[in-house]
């Protein structure tokens, strides 16, 4: 297993109520969204139906709705609901003092995701 | 003289000649007895009705839900105009009958009208009680009765003012809450300590007056009124101001409502020379002192008694029938009444005697922290009171107990939670509603049993809560046991139910698309999170097919007013421009008319150039679309696409997108109007409107219609004459020509109808419903009737469509080149270029 290293992408307040932001990465964007109950999470921004951009998406509960086909996939696991089936990647979160800290080691070494938004 | 021909004529029309049956009043009990008369005996009576209301018969009971503007008066109608027709009844309209001759047989109007009968009914029912407090006749004081009450508080409510209710019982409340509806500031004003004290408990008072309080409404127990203060006699004619307490408190009041109670309407009888108490006094066959007279509903006084709700005022109008049918057995006999309270979201009921005594026992559950209680009072292993407050999906099988007076020494320790507790079995409400006996009765208002209900859908095979409703009466006053109607239905029927036809906005809640629009006005809901909460959204906050909608619904209803939620909105509505397949956007300027110029192509090619846009390609509504621009560039090349005068042409909008046009009379040889120019016109009249779905209109300068008018939501055809308007075509999904709305004369009469055309989807379109589906919907009949013919509704909706414009028409791009909802366009960081920077 890779080695957990937390960056600090940035506050929470940055990121709208039922929003997202995207962060740019090498190996292409990773979605930051945030719930009405101040919940964070960081997907990769990419839909695994059609490569949709999910930060473009309508968050409600902890799920997005991808705009380009309304897949609906949860924040929580990146899996697609309902009679959908496919997953998008996850990555670990935590915020503290208001600063969201996202662990990408994941991406380390892999091709590139989705093109930037 | 003139009665005795026309008696003469009708005797020698038919062969054996009806009795003459004369009722004074035409409120819910008397309409009630003749629906069982003519069942019972359809040809016995000539009937003749006088009432003192300039109307019909409607729900009394309803017309709290018309004050919070949740039901509108022809939704409580009883008996239309027809069902008077087809009895052959008559039906004397604002006829307030002033005296009885019981020797001549005869009563007499107001208005002179001299009837005969051989049976009366006096149905005059009751009237308000007017505290005699200094000032309780100043303009601005009413009482809570009839429609014309309603329709006066109303008109008051407009101004937004400060109500008062004095009275805090059933009736006090629901007109406190419904003034509350309307925007109101309302104070409920009692005497006694606690709220509805003849139905509720003390605790079930007070938790009570937390909900109402919730609700926004002030609530004063304890309190008396010594007077009510009226304006500065100096500065006009004067009316209410204020309401002065005995402890001295001033409550501010634009509108007093008084609702202390009901005095039987006797006068009429007691000049008669008949029995009367309270109120007229009638035996167990409900005739008062003279045989051929009945008495009938609130004015009368029953075993010593007098009654003001619905259930046993129709149980009297059911021993009427019968009497009037001639079964003399008939007798009345009053049993339990239940009460609920009809202000949506508070459940409150409450049934029997639950005062406390030595020979009785209560058993009670409190959960405050849900808001529920439940109290039952029992005497001798018998139920006789029930107060439930918070859930009361149970008061149905509790209520049947009660009456019924059940043993329930077997049921004491899990009849709290209701029948399915006794095996332990799941909550299940079919299974409550299964473990009714036949006789249990399901609809208060109109004393329908569980049996009559099960044998009525066998019998007449129906499949529908509307034809329970129609064929059994159950359900069709207040509404409140819709629930156990329809759970009867599903356990007669199975899978056969055809439940409400009504499709729910999503999964997040029951209510279909115009209830939810009509509840937002109705219930004043201004937020996304308001709206959730007051309809009971089952979701949290939603998702992502009832957002969008309400998002629109708001805007709709409250211009001006509500803030727009950007994050309720699908993406290309947020960024103002259409999201592609790869993530990137496309940017279409508006282009008036389809109308260019050498200076603004060039400011688009030069836009082309310096962002390396890929593709540029003319769209099918005359205008250019630029495809394939990163979303962080897209305030940049807004900027220079503003700078050269080019806004956004909204070609992402649930809203006005293009305006086609032909190049009609300036060039065109067959041109017989300007049709480019009108095309530019109604584009900058209409631009920026949010709508249910896209409008898209064309301009044809003749009927060659080049531009291809009679296939989009609205066209003009333009003719020698002026301008053919037609709308509600399809081109796309569905293919469908459009339909004549009218014809206009000038260029401004033709942008006020298609204006007024456009409010009125604005104001009943569902949400993502086209112009051609709603006009199938509504009827193109009837759209035409308030933008075409009805001058006055054109003109008001219209002016509804200018102040919603007024705050519609900024253009999105400006407002982004300038700064708003900068995080859209630029990452929350840049890992990547931070990467290129340690390289």
């Amino acid at each position: 297993m890779t080695e957990t290293i937390w960056t600090d992408v940035g506050a929470l307040d940055q990121v709208p109520r039922l929003g997202a932001r995207v962060v740019r990465t090498p190996q292409g964007c990773v979605a930051l969204f945030r719930t009405v109950d101040d919940r964070a999470f960081a997907l990769e921004d990419r839909c695994p139906h059609k490569g949709g951009p999910l930060s473009q998406g309508i968050v409600h509960g902890a799920n997005v709705t991808c705009p380009l086909h309304n897949w609906v996939l949860s924040l929580e696991t990146g899996e697609a609901q309902g009679a959908d089936a496919g997953r998008a990647a996850t990555f670990p979160l935590k915020v503290e003092a208001g600063r969201i800290l996202v662990d990408l080691s994941a991406l380390a070494g892999q091709p590139v995701l989705g093109k930037a938004s | 003289m003139h009665h005795v021909q026309k008696e003469a004529l009708e005797a020698a029309a038919s062969p054996a000649p009806r009795q003459r049956l004369v009722i004074v009043g035409n409120g819910m009990s008397p309409g009630r007895a003749l629906e069982k008369l003519f069942e019972a005996a359809p040809e016995a009576y000539k009937v003749t009705i006088f009432n003192a209301e300039p109307r019909v018969n409607y729900d009394r009971i309803m017309l709290s839900p018309v004050l919070s503007g949740e039901k509108t008066f022809d939704q409580i109608v009883i008996h239309g105009d027809g069902w008077y027709v087809d009895h052959g009844v008559t039906l004397y309209k604002g006829h307030r009958v002033v005296a009885i001759d019981r020797d001549a047989r005869t009563v007499t109007s107001e208005h002179g009208v001299v009837e005969p009968y051989d049976k009366l009914i006096i149905a005059t029912g009751s009237t308000p009680i007017v505290l005699p407090v200094p000032g309780c006749k100043l303009a601005g004081v009413l009482t809570y009765r009839d429609l014309d009450d309603v329709t006066a508080m109303l008109l008051v409510a407009r101004s937004r003012g400060h109500a008062v209710v004095i009275g805090g019982g059933l009736l006090g409340l629901e007109a406190a809450i419904g003034l509350r509806e309307q925007g109101m500031e309302v104070s409920v004003v009692h005497l006694m300590p606690t709220l509805m004290e003849r139905q509720l408990d003390t605790p079930s008072g007070l938790l009570l007056a937390q909900a109402i309080e919730a609700r926004g409404v002030r609530v004063h127990t304890g309190a008396n009124t010594r007077e009510i203060l009226g304006t500065d006699p100096g500065a006009g004619p004067s009316r209410v101001r204020a309401v002065l307490l005995d402890d001295g408190t001033e409550l501010p009041a634009d509108l007093v409502v008084m609702a202390v109670g009901i005095r039987p309407s006797a006068a009429l009888a007691r000049d008669a020379g008949l029995a009367v108490n309270r109120g007229i006094v009638v035996g167990p066959d409900m005739r008062t002192s003279d045989p051929d007279i009945f008495a009938l509903g609130e004015c009368a006084e029953a075993r010593g008694q007098c009654f003001g709700l619905v259930a046993p005022l129709y149980e009297m109008a059911a021993i009427v029938a019968a009497q009037l049918a001639g079964d003399a057995t008939a007798a009345f006999n009053p049993s339990a009444t239940a009460t609920k309270l009809k202000v949506t979201g508070i459940n409150l009921f409450s049934a029997g005697d639950f005062s406390e005594g030595e020979d009785r026992q209560e058993i009670v559950l409190r959960d405050a922290a849900r808001g529920v209680y439940r109290r039952l009072a029992l005497k001798e292993d018998r139920l006789i009171g029930v107060v439930l407050y918070g859930d009361v999906a149970h008061g149905a099988w509790l209520f049947d107990l009660l009456k019924r007076g059940a043993d329930i020494s077997d049921l004491r320790e899990t009849m709290m939670f209701g029948p399915g507790a006794a095996g332990g079995a799941p909550l299940d409400p079919t299974a409550a509603v299964a473990a009714l006996p036949d006789d249990a009765e399901i609809c208060g208002c109109n004393g329908v049993c569980k049996g009559k209900i099960v044998d009525t859908i066998r019998a007449k095979g129906l499949r529908s809560l509307d034809g329970v409703r129609a064929h059994t009466k159950a359900s069709a006053s207040c509404g409140s046991c819709t629930g156990l109607v329809e759970q009867v239905i599903k356990l007669t029927l199975g899978d056969a139910y055809e439940a409400a036809s009504v499709q729910p906005v999503c999964g997040c809640t029951a209510l279909g698309h115009d209830d939810v629009r009509r509840l937002i006005v109705a219930k004043a809901l201004k937020s996304i999170p308001a709206v959730m909460q007051a309809l009971d959204w089952t979701s949290s906050c939603g998702c992502a097919k009832c957002r969008p909608a309400l998002n629109y619904y708001l805007l709709a209803a409250w211009p001006g007013e509500y803030q727009d939620d950007g994050q309720s909105r699908f993406i290309n509505e947020r960024v103002h421009a259409n999201i592609q397949k790869d993530g990137t956007y496309s940017v279409v300027p508006r282009m008036w008319g389809g109308v260019t110029s050498a200076a603004e192509l060039r400011a688009i090619a030069d836009v082309v150039d310096k962002f390396a846009i890929p593709t540029v390609k003319v769209t099918g509504g005359q205008r250019i679309d630029l495809l394939g621009v990163r979303k962080a560039q897209l305030p940049a090349v807004w900027a220079d696409l503003n700078a050269a005068g080019l806004i956004s042409g909204a070609a992402y909008a649930k809203g006005l997108r293009t305006v086609k046009t032909c190049v009609g009379s300036d060039w065109c040889r067959f041109g017989t109007q300007d049709s480019t120019g009108l095309g530019v016109k109604l584009e900058k009249f209409l631009w920026g409107s949010w709508t249910p779905a896209k409008v898209k209109l064309a301009v044809s300068g003749c009927p060659r219609n080049c531009a291809e008018a009679t296939c989009k939501d609205v066209g003009v055809i333009c003719v020698d004459s002026g301008y053919d308007i037609v709308f509600a075509g399809a081109a796309g999904l569905d293919i469908k020509g459009t339909e004549a709305l009218g014809h206009a004369e000038t260029e401004a009469e033709t942008i006020e109808i298609i204006a007024a055309l456009v409010q009125l989807y604005r104001e009943q379109g569902r949400y993502l419903e086209r112009i051609y589906k709603w006009a199938k919907r509504v009827g193109a009949a009837a759209i035409k009737a308030q933008v075409v013919d009805d001058a006055e509704k054109r003109r008001a909706l219209y002016d509804r469509f200018v102040v919603s414009q007024h705050f519609a028409q900024t253009d999105p791009w400006a407002e982004r080149v300038a700064g708003k909802d900068a995080h859209e366009f630029v990452p929350i960081a840049d890992l990547a270029l931070a990467a290129e920077g340690r390289r």
